[in-house]
């Protein structure tokens, strides 16, 4: 496993949230985590990524224990994390949102800003434009091309498709694949559960901060409990 | 128990350090620090009501205390019929013309007239009001102002009794108020800080250029005093027997009777003020301002009128402050309009509150107590302090002539480090709002 | 001839006039709107800070002059600018580490850091006053005029002429260059960008790899010194006195709001707004108007809209209209 949360059991001040949860990826893969409202799946992610303490539970990433390190070491570690809000800079250039991406990592700066541009073509147009400008669907692929640009190894993405317009989501979740192809580990927290499922290798279904399913997405799709439960029949 | 004991500590510390000023210096002097201790627990009172209760920053303080200085030259200085033969009718027409301009602009702005005649009418109304005052206002004020300019040179008042002003400086200094909170209220806190600190700069400046007013720079001296006079009491025979039968001093007696009556008066509207606040803050008022301060979105989803309450609160403070400002002019007796700066009087006040405590009317009394009394005794302290720093050098030093002459500047960096440690050590103040 | 004669007296009192305290305002107001940018809070020591720097400059000066140097035609105190502001970059150093940086790691309320800068106002006013004393002093040794109204009435042969003042040429030429030099720094180096994105959205600059301390340090260092310019260059311009300095923060604040509380740019078009206004309303138009109009309507009056007393209120005015009106400023404000 390239990256393990263990049994995680935590929560904001009194309240538990999370609940026993373990969530891992495997290098190259698409792990989506899906539930209800208030299952606690953004919570999980940001636990991983150190947003919130831990009362129990460990997160193995890479073969090192990185339970004890901030966000920030996180990202220096090889974590790359896209916020589901706020995860642009609105008032500059996209170009500058990518270099600001690559601030510590300034040695693969062009080269990282070229594959970026590559993958999301339309950013290498608009590259002069303000990011507050852009639509919604186009401001996703900047803060995703922001979190790429440290080159991490895990990239987590905190519900990339809030505010996208149906369209632009299958575009995005291709580019979430064929980002997973180059050897990314994905984790992802998704409300579009079906559609999220149909790409995930993985996926975690919560329920009040347990873990209620886990299995292959295609798996998960085709169970009737879990079809009938969270996906609408 | 334990608040109680605590309070009587404070204040009975307080009143030690008085009067060991009036062993140490002289009773005269302990009096006159304490009424004018007495003023600044009343603004800081005032402020209290807005800053503790509302949360609302009222940079213009100065301002507000100016308006009640204004209104106990207008109150009490007696009429100058000269002056108001010469232009007291173009004045009058003045006036009527504003308040006629400003009652045309509110019907405009509320009529359902559309935004491009809007757009047409308020820069037309202002025009010509603006000619308006130019063409009958400016020589009426030309006039006023020629007339004996170095004795007069202004309308004077009414002639009333000074101490009426106290009542008519704050339904003045309130009048602003509601005029400028109605502006600025909705803004953010610091930007109403700024438009506040704004407001009192112009009102200071009307005060200092409307000369047919207030005299301007030339100040207005001699209004009279709601209290007897030093030379009436020296000159009166039961007063001159009175002292005889004690062994009192003749002189020194009859000035600290001046100001122990000052003393009463001052007591009495500080007492008054103090009983109405702490009624207000525990009645139902009290603690839905309190609510609304510490979370303003659930109060107005519950219903309440936050912006309304916010005037309410900004008027009431602001009279308290205006009324403060007739006090304080009354014991002067005698209005210097630059006398209004900034530092001395919005800023010194926040001190007073915040190093009091916030939101604690007890607080604010001592606050205004303890930071006067600290004002004016780092004065002799902080002179001290440089002639120790800079004893080794020579008496002809120009450097130490320098620091000694400038050493009563250092009140202003006491306040800002009382201020800063406060705010770190001890946010809450001497005495912590009761929750 | 009439029309360029009507030039030449707005140009002296006017546009010169204007864009010099214009030019000072905007130097102010770029101080004000960076520490709003990446502190989040007005910062009311803002007048104090650049009387500081002044303060400094001047000490310098006269120690300078106590050992013969000068700058020739230019002021002596340019030489010892580097100085002032280095003493005021450390001084705000000292203010960020004793005062604020408490309060950015406590994450306190905006109105508290307000309330600390009113402290560290008073802190440094009574530093002031302490130092140099209250009263006016006047440092500008240089030579006066570049040229003269006479000089320009003879090279010209116009009846009105304007004189351009060392000092209004020095500080008009200082800000366009220090705005070029800032702007230029904000947006094409590292540093000005990462500037940028922490004010625009910490979290994620934080998540970047940016070190807010670092961010944080700079924006006091660059706003202490754009107050020593911005109050160097009033001195210079005007007179300096330690008290001038709080009832500027008015129209400096005006200036930063007009603009956009928060953006570069708008400080400094702000600033021009403020200053130009000023003058324009309080500017008694009687003889430009007799050059322009025909003989027989010229007026008799002064025809002023406000006395040149009121200066300081026109800011205000402004100031509360754009509350009113356009909160968020000419250019929409918030972030750098």
């Amino acid at each position: 496993m390239f990256l393990s949360a263990e049994n995680m059991l935590g929560g904001y001040g009194e309240t538990t949230i999370l609940n026993d949860c373990s969530i891992c990826v495997k290098k190259g893969e698409i792990a989506v985590i899906v539930g209800p409202n208030g299952a606690g799946k953004s919570t999980a992610m940001k636990a991983i990524f150190g947003m919130l303490d831990l009362r129990a539970g460990n997160i193995i990433f890479d073969g090192k224990n990185i339970s004890d390190l901030k966000p920030q070491e996180r990202v220096k570690s090889g974590m790359g994390f896209v916020p589901q809000t706020h995860n642009v800079f609105t008032s500059m250039t996209v170009m500058e949102n990518l270099e600001i991406g690559g601030f510590t990592n300034q040695e693969n700066l062009s080269k990282n800003v070229s594959e970026v541009f590559k993958l999301f073509p339309v950013l290498e147009e608009k590259q002069k434009q303000l990011v507050g400008e852009l639509s919604g669907g186009q401001r996703q692929q900047v803060a995703v091309g922001r979190a790429l640009m440290t080159n991490p190894k895990l990239l987590m993405l905190d519900e990339p498709t809030a505010g996208v317009s149906p369209l632009v989501v299958k575009e995005l979740f291709e580019k979430i694949i064929s980002i997973a192809r180059t050897g990314i580990a994905i984790l992802m927290v998704e409300q579009n559960a079906r559609q999220a499922l149909e790409i995930a290798d993985n996926g975690f279904v919560l329920v009040q901060g347990e873990n209620k399913y886990t299995d292959k997405g295609s798996k998960l799709l085709s169970n009737k409990e879990v079809r009938k439960a969270f996906l609408g029949g | 128990m334990n608040d109680v004991f605590r309070r009587s500590l404070v204040f009975s510390t307080f009143a030690v350090a008085i009067v060991f000023i009036g062993f140490l210096q002289s009773w005269n002097v302990a009096l006159g620090i304490f009424n004018l201790c007495l003023i600044s627990a009343t603004m800081a009172l005032g402020v209290n009501i807005q800053l503790g209760y509302a949360g609302i920053f009222n940079a213009g303080v100065m301002g507000f205390a100016a308006l009640g200085g204004l209104s106990a030259v207008i109150i009490s200085y007696k009429p100058v019929s000269e002056t108001i033969s010469l232009g007291g009718l173009g004045i009058l027409i003045c006036i009527l013309i504003l308040i006629l301009g400003s009652a045309l602009g509110v019907i405009v702005y509320k009529s359902n007239l559309s935004q491009a005649y809007k757009k047409i009418l308020f820069p037309l109304i202002i025009i010509v009001v603006l000619l308006c005052l130019n063409l009958i206002g400016a020589p009426a004020v030309e006039r006023i102002e020629a007339f004996e300019p170095a004795a007069s040179g202004f309308l004077g008042g009414f002639g009333l009794p000074i101490i009426l002003s106290w009542m008519v400086g704050g339904v003045i200094a309130g009048i602003v108020a509601y005029l400028i909170g109605k502006i600025t209220l909705g803004l953010r806190s610091d930007y109403l800080a700024i438009a506040t600190l704004g407001i009192a700069e112009v009102i200071i400046y009307i005060l200092k250029n409307e000369d047919w007013l207030t005299r301007g720079v030339k100040n207005v001296n001699g209004l009279p005093r709601p209290v007897p006079y030093e030379i009436d009491l020296q000159e009166s025979t039961w007063f001159i027997e009175l002292c005889q039968i004690f062994g009192f001093p003749l002189v020194e007696t009859s000035s600290i009777v001046v100001k122990l009556s000052y003393c009463f008066l001052f007591s009495m509207v500080v007492l008054t003020l103090f009983i109405l606040s702490e009624v207000a803050l525990k009645s139902p008022w009290g603690r839905m301002m309190r609510a609304i301060r510490d979370n303003e979105i659930s109060a107005r989803a519950m219903g309440k009128n936050v912006k309304a309450r916010h005037l309410e609160i900004f008027i009431l403070g602001s009279a308290i402050i205006g009324l403060a400002g007739a006090m304080l002019t009354t014991l002067e007796g005698q209005f210097t309009p630059t006398t209004y700066q900034p530092l001395r009087f919005t800023f010194t006040v926040w001190v007073m509150v915040i190093i009091g405590g916030t939101g604690n009317n007890y607080g604010s009394l001592i606050g205004g107590f303890l930071v006067w009394f600290l004002w004016v005794e780092a004065e002799p302290l902080g002179l001290y302090l440089v002639e120790l720093i800079t004893s080794p050098l020579s008496e002809t030093n120009p450097l130490r002539i320098q620091l000694i002459t400038n050493a009563a500047h250092m009140r202003y960096m006491m306040m800002g480090l009382l201020l800063l440690l406060v705010l770190r050590f001890a946010p809450k103040g001497i005495f912590p709002e009761d929750r | 001839m009439d029309f360029l004669n009507a030039l030449a007296l707005i140009t002296n009192y006017i546009l010169l006039p204007g864009f010099t305290y214009g030019s000072q305002l905007a130097l102010g107001a770029l101080g004000v709107t960076l520490i709003y940018a990446v502190l989040r809070f007005s910062n009311f020591a803002h007048g104090e800070l650049m009387s500081f720097g002044a303060m400094i400059c001047i000490l310098f000066t006269w120690l300078g002059q106590s050992y013969g140097i000068n700058f020739g035609v230019l002021p002596t105190a340019l030489i010892f600018l580097p100085i002032a502001i280095g003493f005021t970059a450390l001084y705000c150093f000292f203010i960020e580490k004793f005062v604020f940086s408490y309060y950015r790691r406590k994450k306190s309320d905006p109105i508290i850091f307000l309330i600390a800068s009113i402290g560290v106002m008073f802190f440094t006013a009574g530093l002031i006053r302490f130092v140099i004393g209250p009263s006016d002093q006047n440092f500008n040794d240089g030579v006066r005029f570049i040229f003269n109204v006479r000089e320009f009435k003879a090279f010209t042969g116009l009846e009105e002429g304007f004189g351009l003042k060392t000092s209004q040429a020095i500080t008009i030429l200082t800000t366009i260059i220090l705005c070029s030099i800032l702007f230029v720094f904000l947006n094409k180096t590292r540093t000005g960008k990462s500037m940028r994105a922490f004010s625009d959205n910490e979290d994620l600059a934080l998540l970047s790899g940016i070190d807010p301390n670092k961010v944080v340090l700079l924006t006091w260092v660059i706003a202490g010194g754009l107050a020593t310019f911005a109050g160097v260059l009033y001195g210079l311009d005007k007179i300096y006195k330690p008290f001038i300095f709080l009832q500027m923060l008015l129209p400096i604040f005006s200036a930063a709001i007009v603009g956009g509380v928060g953006n570069p740019i708008g400080a400094v078009v702000g600033g021009y707004v403020i200053a130009l206004s000023e003058l324009f309303v309080t500017f008694a138009y009687r003889k430009v108007l007799a050059y322009l109009l025909p003989e027989s309507m010229e007026p008799s009056g002064m025809m002023q809209f406000l006395s040149t007393d009121y200066k300081f209120a026109v800011s205000f005015i402004i100031l509360v209209i754009v509350l009113i009106v356009r909160p968020t400023g000419i250019f929409r404000g918030k972030t750098i």
